[in-house]
């Protein structure tokens, strides 16, 4: 049976687009904001891009946060896109400061530079720690891939150890992060041609072997 | 990487857009640059360019009639399944759940011009709701003196007085996250974008600027990128008819130091 993968939906950013790429590459994925069947999920993704507070607003609202931590903890695989990446943080200094999911630790900050904003695009993604020998989310994707980047803001980690990637936009910034049985990335696997749907394949595996 | 850098673009790489007219769901007179089944499918076509190393598509609904717009969003919601790049479309969009109604069916990005200028506030309206990534403004520009152009709305029939700077300023204000500009005076000769146009619209907003009209050589992608200032480029018949492919493209723009994804 193909792990059944849960693609929260929570009114923001590209949803369809998610769970055809994980369709494709071999997931059972389904749309919902259901809590039984993102609790039945093998694993989760949380998509996303847009204003963080309208995110966490809404994630409130459909009383999402409390099933997201919970599958979290249990250990269940968790894919967070761009918006999804940036609201498992403490804070964001969006419109003064919202307030995240703090389930990493560390701020969410709008770039200071004389670039333009936001920054969209196709960018280089280079790992860090990467793990050798396969099981990784990036495993089949040569170091510098370019990769489509959509945002304003980016997460900064209080842990270092957390960061799996980074990118230059007039700096280095975090352009993904892996905590155990999370993993999240500033860029759009779904939007991002043949290496995203490598993410996809090799998030789909985690949560075979993990059922 | 310094080379980027002292173009203030960071690792950011260029991007080369191919656009597609579509009505009543088919291509407008069709593309042939490579073997495909249905010369006319947008989807197909769409699917050949993301292989082909496009960086984004757009999809640009120049039907006439209202009711025949629905296959548009068909075609969005095919393209969506097998398509993994971004998409934009534009053409005809007039109000919020038009707007709501693409995105949904899987495009990442909605282009505005006519109901922007009648109606500026649904692009703040628009910003709001789904965010300052997702909304384009697409701005028909003809010079009126040196260093002054004047936007033109309904397909470049209508003169507005507006000035092309000063809208493209205030259309970032309403919350537009990118410009799509084009040249009315070089759209369709082939002969070069207007650089200086260009360069004074990126130069004047803070968002990504894709420039559009007069694609005829590689040289003329380079400049609206070098000296324009251009974060993008659109172009139809120079990619269509197959006079260049995407491959081609990128090769002269990197050997030329611009920055691009192979």
């Amino acid at each position: 049976m193909k792990p059944s993968i849960a693609v929260i939906d929570y009114g923001l950013g590209n949803v369809r687009s998610v769970s055809k790429a994980l369709a494709l590459a071999g997931g059972d994925a389904r749309v919902s904001s259901e809590i039984k069947q993102i609790e039945n999920a093998d694993g989760i993704v949380l998509p996303g891009v847009g204003a963080f507070g309208k995110g966490m607003d809404n994630l409130e609202k459909a009383g999402l946060i409390p099933i997201i931590r919970s599958r979290i903890e249990a250990g269940k695989p968790f894919l967070g896109i761009c918006l999804g990446l940036q609201m498992l943080f403490s804070v964001s200094e969006e419109h003064g400061s919202s307030r995240g999911m703090d389930i990493i630790k560390g701020e969410v900050k709008l770039f200071k530079n004389d670039l333009k904003i936001p920054h969209m695009g196709w960018n280089r993604v280079k790992f860090k720690n990467r793990q050798e020998g396969g099981g990784g989310i990036f495993e089949g994707i040569s170091d510098g891939s370019y990769f489509y980047f959509v945002h304003s803001y980016y997460a900064a980690p209080e842990e270092g150890s957390l960061v799996s990637s980074t990118t230059d936009y007039g700096g280095e910034f975090t352009s993904s992060i892996v905590k155990e049985n999370i993993w999240a990335m500033q860029f759009h696997p779904e939007k991002s041609g043949e290496d995203g749907l490598r993410i996809m394949k090799n998030f789909i595996r985690t949560c075979g072997e993990k059922k | 990487m310094r080379d980027f850098q002292k173009r203030g673009n960071g690792g950011l790489a260029k991007r080369i857009i191919p656009c597609l007219d579509v009505k009543n769901g088919r291509v407008v007179k069709g593309v042939n640059f490579v073997d495909l089944v249905d010369a006319g499918d947008p989807v197909e076509i769409a699917a050949a360019y993301a292989g082909a190393g496009a960086d984004e598509l757009v999809y640009l609904d120049i039907t006439a009639s209202v009711e025949k717009r629905q296959a548009m969003l068909e075609i969005v919601a095919k393209t969506a399944e097998q398509v993994f790049i971004p998409l934009t479309v534009g053409g005809g969009i007039r109000k919020l759940p038009d707007i709501s109604d693409l995105l949904k069916a899987g495009a990442d990005k909605v282009s505005m011009n006519t109901s922007a200028v009648e109606n500026p506030s649904l692009i703040r309206d628009a910003s709001r709701e789904f965010g300052a990534q997702c909304i384009i403004t697409a701005i028909d520009a003809k010079k009126t003196a040196p260093g002054k152009w004047e936007v033109y709305t309904y397909g470049g029939r209508k003169a507005t007085g507006l000035d092309v700077i000063n809208w493209a300023k205030q259309c970032v204000e309403l919350g537009s996250g990118e410009i799509l500009l084009t040249s009315m005076d070089k759209d369709g000769t082939q002969s070069g974008f207007d650089i200086e146009l260009t360069a004074a619209v990126s130069e004047a907003v803070t968002v990504p600027v894709i420039a559009s009209g007069g694609a005829g050589e590689l040289s003329h992608l380079k400049d609206a990128l070098d000296e324009g200032k251009a974060d993008a480029v659109l172009a139809a018949s120079i990619f269509h008819f197959g006079k260049f492919s995407i491959a081609e493209t990128k090769k002269y723009l990197r050997e030329n130091g611009i920055p691009v994804r192979i």
